[in-house]
């Protein structure tokens, strides 16, 4: 049994331990915000939060995660509500929208460990995620304005 | 006044008070020749079924075209809801289910593509937006017995001038009804338009940042199966024999079995599925084109560059005019094949059961789809139920029917709800590529610079070959000479010819499809010319245009909002393109940079797009854009190589696409027009790949004549 809690709640699951954490969270759990795109890592749709960080999930076998605590989008906020979502929102960002659950992952991560982040760290965190509709202009201007109203609110 | 618009009788097909006393209403327009190429279906009536109003004041608008990214989920609703001024706050929007009503007038069945849902439904949806708030008022007036001409709509209300008295549209759902359909309709004038031309927000946004979207690798049934399929790594080969035992023992795994494609894998998921496949061993008969290569491609291609080729576009004496000539400009030019990539690899889940079956896809093609599902199961057409999840993405890959087959031949077998799952390896090596084309130009050039002849000769395999033969004339695909034989210029003497050439690599629609590759040719051939002539190459396509106004209009308005001709940093050049395709006129200027080691870096577009009325401004930007990055990859980077048969790429790290780190800043400007709309989706992707090469020639002096660009 590995244990594991996803978006606040602790799961006892029987897998195959080295099955990824992705199809963990689509398959067993029917968390499917978080997107298979590759499975080698080179796209970001599957990223998650483990502990707070950034994670390609589609590479993590679900054992080396056990105990800790993984977020995905489902998890981000109740509603959309997160200044990040609405930030999406605002700049009209998505166009086919598969790959935005990961960039927005990404994008979360980033401002949580940097506030203020300049626009060669923007790209330095989100380059690893690929937008095959080209929503990069529009991801960067979210950020930004996520970034300003996340600083009035703190 | 508006426009009136005059629906015979007998066209009106559907008119029936939906569930809970409502307003169900269409019309049906008779299908128009292809505006775009395709096989139009023959002259019948197709009816359309667009607007449902329940008494709670809710306002259901169908949309029939597939969401994939350029925002038809909103545009199509906004049309209906415009003409009917209904309240936008209260509209909800539908997936069509696969239908006759829905089909797309130009293509002649349910399809995205071809950048036609807006031009297509253009007119039948606002007319049936239109009868929606005539009949209303008609309501309203009869309610009040009053002469409806003293009633007018106001956001989902009908008002009678004189008393103030209102009326919500769900109050006059049920009298409405009732009602005879009108014969005839008035349109609004552009002027009356209360959202189409504004920036709407997209209806898919809240979902899509929530990871609530579902698309078709999220669909979740009751005792679902998950598969996979082991596919040839040849194109043509078959499957020969094939060992399960171990692919079996892989805990999980429920069946494996051999199908039309290959051998397929079913399990409890995805990563057992994975692992079953992985342990299999299939035997395959290689087939012809076991020693294919991109090299042997290449010598193909040269061979069959020697035919004449079949005659797309001549006018004057191309050949006379050459040998009258004082400069003959010749050169080879050359284009990869191209995978889609699409963020979501191809997928489909069928639950087939003896009496019907259903269908959830993210496809383009809801015909397609329905008739692919009735031949494998053998049930009408009527017990196929598609049901059209958000497609991550299509750019033409999505029109295809092999996933869908393969997920219901699948399901058939298991009697099971099964979702097939295609890794990014699967996507990637056994796509519908974009042609590969190889191109023979020339140019007579008269002694004062003028450019007298041109002259093009492509090679290169048909898509319209293995999905519209009948739409191939006289040995011409139009979708392989566009781009090409409609060359906008002014030259006096132009011989556009193809030779259709198969080297047995599948080929299928990709974003822009001819004009992909085409514009990539002769807006890089011309500067070509400009530079033999000495000559500025913006003025020189200004001085050729002067037969093209809409052409004119975006290639000076995206030159001076670019600043063409004024100093840049150093090491900094402008290039510029402009084509027009599926309707529209993009302008795109290209800034440019190659670093010490030859990396083309391309930090500014200025784009510049005349796409008619436009219905969502913003929609159009964002489609520019995207168009723009996504051909920007194939500039830059992408090709598919093949060697023993098989597609040498596999997935993100060998098949690189655009990121963030070589996003250039994108502006686009849209030319305000009384036109009627043309398309989106694609016109952005042409002209990006020449402007880009063009800024490279006037960095380097060398002509790039090959995508994706190397510098040598």
């Amino acid at each position: 049994m590995i244990q594991l809690y996803v978006n606040g709640s602790r799961h006892s699951l029987d897998v195959d331990p080295s099955t990824p954490l992705l199809w963990i969270l689509r398959d067993t759990l029917g968390l499917t915000g978080t997107k298979y795109g590759c499975g080698i890592a080179a796209c970001g749709a599957c990223t998650v939060h483990v502990d707070g960080q950034a994670l390609r999930s589609c590479v993590t076998p679900v054992s080396s995660v056990e105990g800790k605590h993984v977020t995905t989008i489902e998890g981000l906020s109740d509603d959309g509500g997160h200044p990040v979502q609405q930030a999406w929102v605002a700049e009209e960002v998505p166009q086919c929208g598969f790959c935005q659950s990961g960039q927005i992952m990404a994008a979360v991560a980033l401002l949580a460990g940097n506030p203020r982040p300049t626009d060669a760290d923007i790209e330095d965190a989100m380059s690893g995620i690929i937008c095959r509709c080209g929503t990069y202009q529009r991801i960067r201007r979210a950020i930004r304005r996520a970034a300003q109203s996340m600083a009035r609110e703190a | 006044m508006g426009e009136m618009v005059t629906i015979g009788r007998r066209s009106f097909l559907k008119y029936t008070a939906a569930a809970g006393g409502g307003l169900l209403i269409g019309f049906s327009l008779p299908a128009r020749a292809s505006q775009i190429g395709m096989e139009p279906a023959a002259a019948e009536f197709a009816p359309n079924a667009w607007i449902r109003v329940s008494p709670d004041n809710v306002v259901t608008l169908m949309v029939a075209s597939s969401e994939m990214g350029q925002g038809v989920m909103t545009a199509i609703p906004m049309l209906a809801a415009d003409e009917m001024d209904a309240d936008w706050s209260r509209v909800r929007i539908e997936t069509a289910p696969a239908a006759r009503e829905y089909f797309n007038p130009l293509i002649g069945q349910q399809l995205t593509g071809g950048s036609t849902a807006v031009r297509a439904f253009w007119m039948p949806v606002r007319q049936a937006g239109a009868a929606a708030r005539a009949m209303l008022i008609e309501a309203a007036a009869a309610t009040w017995a009053v002469p409806a001409a003293q009633c007018h709509t106001d956001n989902g209300t009908v008002v009678h001038r004189a008393s103030g008295r209102k009326l919500s549209y769900g109050a006059l759902a049920d009298k409405a009804a009732a009602l005879p359909v009108p014969k005839s309709v008035v349109l609004k004038e552009p002027s009356e338009f209360r959202l189409i031309g504004t920036p709407v927000a997209r209806v898919d946004t809240p979902a899509k940042v929530a990871g609530k979207a579902v698309f078709g690798q999220d669909v979740r049934l009751s005792g679902m199966l998950t598969a996979l399929v082991l596919r040839c790594p040849v194109f043509g080969g078959r499957l020969a024999g094939f060992d399960a035992a171990a692919a079996r023992a892989v805990p999980g795994v429920r069946a494996v079995f051999a199908i039309e494609s290959g051998v397929a894998v079913v399990a409890e998921g995805f990563w057992s599925a994975k692992t079953g496949r992985d342990a299999l061993r299939a035997r395959w008969d290689e087939g012809a084109n076991a020693a294919l290569s991109s090299a042997v491609i290449k010598r193909r291609f040269e061979e069959a560059a020697r035919r004449p080729g079949a005659v797309a576009r001549n006018v004057g004496n191309a050949g006379a005019a050459e040998a009258s000539s004082t400069t003959r400009l010749d050169a080879i030019y050359e284009v990869p094949f191209l995978a889609h990539a699409c963020m979501e690899p191809m997928n489909c889940t069928a639950d087939v059961r003896p009496d019907r079956c259903d269908v959830w896809v993210p496809t383009q093609a809801q015909t397609g789809a329905q008739r692919t599902a009735a031949a494998i199961t053998g049930l009408p057409e009527g017990r196929v139920m598609i049901h059209t999840t958000f497609l991550g993405g299509g750019f033409g890959r999505r029109s295809e029917q092999d996933f869908v087959s393969e997920a219901v031949q699948i399901s058939k077998t298991v009697r099971a709800p099964v979702k097939l799952l295609w890794t990014r390896e699967d996507d990637m090596q056994h796509d519908f590529y974009r042609p590969a084309t190889y191109n023979v130009l020339s140019a007579g050039i008269g002694g004062r610079g003028a450019l007298l002849s041109w002259r093009h000769h492509i090679v290169g395999p048909s898509i319209f070959a293995r999905v519209f033969p009948k739409s191939i004339k006289n040995g011409i695909d139009p979708t392989s000479v566009e781009g090409a034989a409609n060359l906008p210029y002014a030259v006096p003497n132009i011989h556009v010819t193809y030779v259709l050439d198969d080297p047995g690599v599948p080929v299928g629609f990709w974003r822009s499809v001819g004009s992909s590759q085409n514009a990539f040719v002769t807006e890089c051939f011309l500067d070509e010319v400009a530079h033999a002539t000495g000559r500025d190459p913006y003025q020189m396509r200004r001085a050729l245009l002067n037969k093209h106004p809409r052409h004119l209009a975006v290639l000076d308005l995206a030159a001076r909002q670019a600043g063409w001709g004024r100093p840049l940093p150093p090491g900094r050049h402008h290039g510029i393109a402009v084509a027009g395709s599926f309707g529209s006129y993009v302008a795109e200027v290209a800034e440019v940079s190659i670093s010490a080691h030859g990396g083309v870096r391309v930090h500014r577009v200025v784009c510049a797009v005349d796409c008619g009325m436009v219905v969502n401004p913003d929609t159009v930007k964002a489609q520019m854009e995207s168009g723009i990055v996504y051909g920007l990859s194939a500039a830059l980077a992408d090709e598919i190589t093949i060697k023993d048969g098989r597609v040498q790429q596999s997935n993100f790290n060998d098949y690189p696409v655009l990121r963030m780190d070589s996003m250039p800043e994108i502006e686009v400007h849209i030319v305000r027009s009384a036109e009627p709309p043309g398309g989106i989706g694609e016109p952005g992707t042409p002209p990006i790949a020449p402007a880009v090469a063009n800024a490279v020639f006037a960095a380097t002096g060398r002509p790039i004549r090959r995508l994706p660009i190397r510098i040598a």
